[in-house]
Formats: structure tokens, sequence, C-alpha cells
């Protein structure tokens, strides 16, 4: 069974803890063990040898800093090297000084491009202020223009195709009509392609010769294998991309495309595709895919959602009652419930440092959720306000509404002791009553990763989480030494630190243009 | 144009690259010695073998210790070998039996399973079976108008409803209309969905249920569609799509491109599905039925 690159280096950096310097001896089976992980996600095989190389020149290159593990030292090392490999963070769409702006999307079969289209339009019209027009190009596929159409309508953003004209016929009367209607950016839908087909080689580069576009996107599945590369060299030769979008994120793709496509094309991977639904587009960036692929979990990311999607007041008033007030069983339910408004559990937690390695033996479906928030809704009003009357037969009564085992009620009440605990921890250093409300707040999107985090604004969201993990944001048995990460976020000041913090906190201080939020919505489907 | 001769021309690209690369290796008399092994392993890399292509090259290293293999023609025969071993026996073109046989086709989104009903559709009607399509992805902007188009050009009857019905609803229509339309085979096109998704995974076991409710032993058979050029993500889908409908054939696409398809083999180590066919262009009639040696062969087959 395939390992996930996170658990990989998990175990890997495992080997390497408690170690007091890195050497070029007990740096091999971490090397090793990064490179497999590299292979198994499929990225390329000379930038994987060549990736560890320069690792371990990087790794052994470094002075061994006084109190740092080795083993973080490393991981440091394979952070950075990855960030570099995929940078540089903030690459956005270049826009025409005059006239409409066009951009290009192109890509193999059933890459994504229609969808991405789509996705684009809408971030483009409701995040930047465009006009967009979308131009159905692919006149070979079944359905493909009506597939646009549809979506169109969805948005309410303009459809532009001429039935009986040749691809790049389309495309060029696609320009002159944005021009003649106000619309200021044109995005071309092209036909799927194989890069060895050569007449449809030569057809999307009529299209680009005729409308001269100022994106030329590739639109590359996160779950390429090898292809990729051969793939992206040869529509790049052609076409000289200026950015990729790699779609289908949301799955369990290792997304080692990214690390090969950045390599190849030297083109910056743009945005990210995490879903069907048209507002499952994200801004891409390096940092957190470095994180995500080392188990430091995206927690920029998390903060961001949480931010648009949990007002400032809910946040403030959950975390003066968690660490100011008496916690009790209703506060509980808020932050579930706080916490779900951000998406589906496995989204959230993989987003969590230290989670990567953890989601396949943690079973957090929403399904379970469901059950948990089936036990607190079976309680009544005054049980969740006074846990400590919750005897035997209470929990019993409980138990039978929720349709469930007597045992779960335990075990809820157990993460409960557990966060009140930790939340009591927490306020005997005096940090709730330090942190106003605007320090919490800068706290939430500056991470700074030692440990504050949860401590300050995170402790409500992140700690009622480590809760119902097991307590305290302790770690469940058996999950995997990554798990410190989790810790050191959940547990407060006084816990272990976060794998590679020093990583995290260049790049959360680098963040300061807010306005580049990415807007989430990964809603479910029905 | 025999099956060989067929596969080799669709799977052209693929066979250049690596067996090109064998060659190459070999060039200018070069000796068997483990830098070779090593640039064979990458090879086979490549082609999305993933540690499959450590295991060949393992045991051909082995062989080579044995003082089995001299040069370039040993070398190819071991790792035919080696490869044939790590294909799945069985699977291959598809015979209908019950009436109707219902055939359920999942897969990841893009992997290409509505266009592989149309070739499946237009190859079971040309061996003389009435074929039904059910338009089940009622989720994916056009995807029924999509099918529909296909089921007309091979003149095959589909089932659809609007937007957004229940797929399941469709899927129990379908069977219900081919069964009282003498129909022998139903091909039920689903959404595609990744394999995470646990509620969409729900959903597909819904369908199953549903459809044998109606028809007692169906669906008959689930297959699963793969896109060729996905690389070990595969194995990953194959697993997880598995264990929620029990898949019981494979159907790969996309390899007309450079794409190798060799995630296969890690996927047949795993699970040992049978592969019934394999796509080879966007129309209706590139579609090929699965034939280990031939599949190898012509991988492997220089010139
Ligand atoms: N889960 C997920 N599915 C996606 C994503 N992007 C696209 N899809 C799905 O992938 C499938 C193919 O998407 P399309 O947009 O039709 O792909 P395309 O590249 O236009 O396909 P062709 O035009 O046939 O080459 C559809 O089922 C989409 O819903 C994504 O980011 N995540
Ligand atoms: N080159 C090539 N393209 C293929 C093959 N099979 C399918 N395609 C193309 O891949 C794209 C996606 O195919 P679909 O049949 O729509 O895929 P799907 O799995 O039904 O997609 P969703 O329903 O959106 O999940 C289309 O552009 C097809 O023409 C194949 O064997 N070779
Ligand atoms: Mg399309
Ligand atoms: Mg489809």
């Amino acid at each position: 069974m395939f390992e996930t690159l996170t658990q990989r280096l998990t175990s890997a950096f495992g080997s390497l803890r408690g170690q007091r310097e890195l050497t070029a001896e007990n740096i091999e089976d971490g090397l090793r063990a990064v490179r497999t992980a590299l292979l198994e996600a499929d990225v390329e095989f000379k930038l994987a040898r060549d990736f560890t190389d320069r690792v371990k020149e990087r790794a052994l290159g470094q002075e061994v800093v006084a109190g740092v593990d080795p083993s973080q030292q490393f991981v440091h090392a394979v952070h950075q090297e990855l960030v570099e490999m995929m940078g540089p963070e903030g690459a956005t769409l270049s826009f025409a000084k005059k006239g409409p702006t066009v951009v290009l999307l192109a890509g193999l079969q059933g890459a994504g491009k229609t969808t991405t289209c789509a996705k684009l339009a809408r971030h483009l019209r409701d995040k930047m202020g465009r006009k967009p027009l979308m131009v159905a190009a692919d006149i070979k596929r079944p359905a493909a223009v009506e597939q646009l159409r549809v979506l169109g309508r969805q948005l309410d953003i303009p459809v532009f195709h001429l039935e009986g004209r040749s691809a790049p016929e389309v495309c060029a009367a696609a320009v002159a009509h944005a021009r003649e209607q106000g619309l200021d950016t044109v995005l071309l839908d092209t036909a799927g392609r194989l890069h060895v087909d050569e007449e449809m080689m030569a057809e999307v580069a009529e299209i680009a010769g005729r409308t001269s576009p100022d994106d030329t996107l590739l639109v590359c599945d996160a779950m390429t294998g090898q292809d990729a590369v051969r793939s992206a060299q040869a529509f790049h030769e052609r076409l000289e991309l200026t950015g990729v979008v790699l779609t289908k994120m949301d799955g369990d793709a290792r997304g080692g495309a990214a690390v090969s496509l950045k390599a190849i094309t030297g083109c910056p991977i743009l945005f990210t595709g995490v879903g069907e639904k048209l507002g499952d587009l994200d801004v891409f960036h390096p940092e957190r895919m470095a994180g995500r692929i080392l188990g430091m979990g995206d927690v920029v990311g998390l903060v961001e959602e949480a931010h648009e999607k949990i007002s400032e007041k809910e946040a403030e008033q959950a975390y003066q009652k968690m660490v100011l007030g008496s916690f009790t069983l209703e506060d509980m339910l808020a932050q579930i419930r706080m916490i779900r408004k951000l998406g589906p559990m496995k989204k959230v937690l993989g987003m969590m440092p230290g989670m990567g390695g953890m989601l396949d033996k943690v079973d957090v479906d929403d399904r379970q959720m469901n059950r948990l928030e089936a036990l607190f809704t079976s309680m009544t009003p005054k049980e969740r306000l006074h846990p400590e009357m919750l005897d035997m037969s209470r929990r019993r009564r409980i138990a039978r509404g929720a349709g469930q085992d007597v045992s779960a009620v335990g075990d809820l009440l157990k993460s409960y002791k557990g966060m009140k605990k930790m939340m009591k921890q927490m306020n005997k250093l005096g940090l709730g009553a330090k942190l106003g409300a605007k320090a919490k707040r800068a706290a939430l999107s500056d991470m700074s990763a030692d440990g504050e985090v949860a401590a300050a604004g995170g402790g409500g969201l992140f700690g009622s989480l480590g809760g119902l993990f097991g307590g305290g944001g302790g770690a469940p048995a058996g999950a995997p030494g990554g798990m410190e990460g989790l810790e050191g976020m959940l547990g407060g000041p006084g816990a272990a630190r976060p794998m590679g913090s020093s990583a995290t906190r260049k790049s959360s201080n680098k963040r300061k243009d807010k306005k580049k939020r990415k807007k989430s919505r990964r809603g479910r489907r029905k | 144009m025999g099956l060989f001769d067929r596969l080799k021309a669709r799977l052209g690209k693929t066979r250049a690259a690596l067996s090109d690369g064998i060659s190459a290796l070999f060039r200018g008399g070069r000796p068997m010695d483990a830098a070779l092994l090593g640039e064979l392993e990458e090879l086979l890399y490549n082609a999305d073998l993933g540690l499959v292509a450590t295991e060949v090259v393992e045991e051909l290293a082995r062989k080579h210790k044995r003082g089995e293999l001299k040069g370039e023609e040993d070398v190819r025969a071991a790792l035919r070998e080696g490869l044939l071993e790590r294909l799945p026996s069985g699977g291959g073109e598809f015979t209908p039996e019950a009436k109707p046989t219902v055939l359920l086709i999942v897969g990841v989104n893009g992997s290409g399973k509505t266009t592989s009903i149309a070739k499946l559709a237009n190859r079971f009607r040309e061996a003389g079976s009435k074929v039904l399509v059910g338009a089940c992805d009622t989720f994916r902007a056009a995807a029924a108008d999509q099918l529909e188009i296909w089921a007309g050009r091979s003149g095959v009857d589909i089932v659809r409803r609007q937007e957004g019905a229940d797929p399941a609803a469709v899927a129990f229509e379908a069977v219900e209309a081919a069964a009282s339309g003498g129909h022998d085979v139903v091909l039920l096109d689903t959404a595609g969905r990744l394999h995470t998704q646990k509620n969409l995974m729900e959903e597909l076991k819904k369908i199953q249920r549903v459809v044998g409710r109606k028809i007692e032993g169906a669906p008959h058979e689930v297959w699963l569609v793969l896109d060729g050029t996905n690389g070990q993500n595969a194995i990953q889908q194959a697993r997880l799509f598995t264990a929620a409908v029990e898949v019981t054939g494979l159907v790969i696409t996309k390899l007309d491109g450079t794409a190798r398809g060799g995630a296969l083999f890690g996927i047949e180590r795993e699970l040992g599905l049978p592969v019934r066919y394999l796509g080879t262009g966007e129309s209706q009639e590139l579609i090929e039925p699965f034939a280990a040696e031939a599949f190898v062969d012509a991988i492997l087959s220089a010139g």
C-alpha cells in the first residue's frame, strides 16, 4: 500500500529524530524516503534525483542551530527546496494595457479546461471586477459548446460561439465581439488535445496566432503521472505557456505534477482547481503546497477560510468563552458548528499541520460529525450548560436518542474535558487577558507558528478540533510522528513546536496583502 | 490488420519511447552493468510503472548476476517476461450473457467514461446486441447531452432525465426500460467523482442497490474507467472504487498519446482486476479488447 508523501516523510523524519546533527550518513534514510515519496507522488525521475541532491547539500551545509532538532533542520531544508522549485509566490494573470485581455486555456482531454474557464470567469468578475466573455472553441467533443453555455447561464456570464466555423475563426471573432461589447477579458476554452496530435496542435497554435493571448495557460490534471512532463513540454514548445492551472487537487493526488510542471515549463502555477463547483478555484501558494506535502498543513489557508466563513464576533465570543469563561458543552457544540462552516471535515483537517499523515487513520468524515452533533442535540439545553449532571442514566438516554452506543457519550465527554483543561492552562498563562480582539485577529492571520497560534485567536477553532481527537490536543494512539505539529498547534504554549516553523513564519510575514485572500466556497454537492 | 498490429499502431508513441529507449541503452555495444540497469529503471518509471519498475529491474539484476543476460535481446526477453507476469490474465473482450446485462461505468472526473460508453455501445451493437445507455450523470453540465449525441451516432437507445435528477432513479428507469424493451445490454454512465468523496461513493452504492432491486444480479459488471495518463494515483482510485462498489473490470483510456498506462502494473499487483478494454482515441471505433501479450509486445517490440 502506498503511503502518502506526508506519511513517508514523516517516517523518514522519525528516523532522524533524536540525532544530534545531520551527517552524510544519517541523512541517507531521509533522502531515500524523500526520493521514494517524490517518485510515488509522480515527480519526474530526474527531478526527484536532483532534488534530493540539492536537499542534501542544503541540509549538510547548514550550521547546527542550538536547540533545533536536526530532523527539523532537515525538514526545513526539504521545505525550502520544494518551495523554491514551485515558486514564485503571488504570480498572477497579466492583463492587456489596451483592449480586451485574452486568456487561452489548453491541455489534454478531460483535464478540466471548460470547468476552469468558468471558474476563472467567475473569479475575474467577482474578485477583480472584470467583464469576462467565455468562448466555446471546442468544436470537436460532443456537447462541449453546450457544456460551456450551461455554465455561462449558471454564472450569468456571456458565452460566444459561431456555429459551423473553425476554432481559430471562432476565437478571432470572439475577440472582436468582446471589443464591440465592451467586455474586457476573453477566455478561450479550447478542445482537449494530445500533444502528439500534429493537426490539433497546429490548430491551437493558430488560435494563439490569431488572438495573441496575454495569458496562455496549460490546464493539467493533478493526477497526471510522468506524462505531465512530456505533454507540458510539448505544449510549451508550441504555445509559449505563461502559466499553469492544476486541477482536481481536491482528491488525494499528491501533486507531484506541480513540482514537475514548474520545473519543465518555468511557468508559475497560478491556480488550483479544488472541486467541481464553479467557486472551487484557489490561488496557488507554493508555501502552502510545500507545507501540505511536508505535513505542515495549510495553516494559512485554514485561517483565511476561517476569516471568511466565521464572523469576527462569533470567533471572539467563542474565544472569550473558551479562555475566559466557563466552557460548557453548549460552547463546544457552537465551536463544532463553526468549524463545520469551513467545509467538509476532511478538507479542514487536511489543512491542519501534521494532519496529513493522519487522515487515513482518523476517519473523520462528515457523517461522523453528524453523529457527534446528534449526541449534542439529544441533550437538553440544561445538560449542555451543566455537563456535570450527565450521570449514567442521562447518558444512556442521550445515546438512545442519537441512536448510538453509550460509550459515544463517554468519548464526547472525554474530549470536552480535555478541551476544558487545555483552556484552563492557557488561561493560567494569561494569554486570554493579554490579547485583545485585534491582536488575536492579527495572530490568526499571521500565524507565528511557534505555538502561540493555538493560544491566540486559533485556540477556539483549532483547540476544539484537538479536543475532538482525544482531549487536550493530544494525538490519538498510533498517530505518526508528524502529530507533533498538530500538538504544537493545538496544545498551546509549552507543547512541541510545529516542524519547520520558521519556514511557515517567513511565508506568512510575506503575505501582507489581505486583499489577495482567496475566497472559499468548497460547498459540497447537494 | 490484426489485433497486435492495431495495438502497435495506436500505442505507437508508447512503443517508440520505451522500445527505442531500450535500444538506445545498448547503443555502441555498451555492456550490461548497474548503471545501465539504473537507466532501464528510469525508462520504466517514465512509463508510470512506479515501484513495479524497481521490482522488475531488481529481478533483471539478479538474472544478470547469474550470467543469464548477455545483451539487448536477453534483456528484452527478460523484461517481456517480467512485465507479462505482472499483468492480469483474463479480461479482454466481454460477452454479455444475462439479458439484459447491466454494466455500471464509474471513474474519476474526466477519465473518459462517457466516451468509453459510446465506444462500448457501438461495439456491442455491432456484435448484434440491442443496447441502451442510461445517463446517470445528472450533475455535470451537458453530460446527458454528450451521451445523447453519442447514442444517436451509434443508433442505440438512451434514457435521460433533467439535470439534477436522482442518478439512482435514472438508473432504475434505464434498467426498467431495458427489461421491457428487450435490450441485451445496458450501459450506465455515471458522473465523474473522486474516489475520496465518500458521499459520492455512497451515491454509487445506491445506484447499485436500486438496479439490483429491479434485476437480480445487476449490475452484472462494474467497470472502472482509468485515465491512462494518470500516474500512481490510479492505484488509489482502483483501490477505493473497488472498496465502494466492487469493481469487476477496468477500461484504460487515452493510450494514444505518450502515456504508458504503466500504473496498470501496480493495480494488478494490488487488486488483480481484469482489464477489459483500452481506449485509443476520441472516436467511437477507437477501442481495443485488452490482451496482455499484445499489450506488452506493443510496448516492447523494436522498430
Ligand atoms: N473534483 C474536481 N473535478 C474537476 C475539477 N476541475 C474539473 N473537474 C471535473 O473534471 C471533468 C472534466 O472537466 P472539463 O472541464 O469538462 O474538462 P475539459 O478539459 O474541458 O475536457 P475536454 O474538453 O473533454 O478535453 C468534469 O467532470 C469536471 O467537473 C476539480 O478541480 N476538481
Ligand atoms: N485521446 C483520447 N481521448 C479520449 C479517450 N477517451 C476519452 N477521451 C477524451 O477525454 C475527454 C473526457 O472524456 P469523457 O468521456 O467526457 O470523460 P468522462 O469520464 O465521462 O468525464 P466526466 O463525466 O466529466 O467525469 C473527452 O475530450 C474525450 O474525447 C481516448 O481513449 N483517447
Ligand atoms: Mg472542455
Ligand atoms: Mg461523462
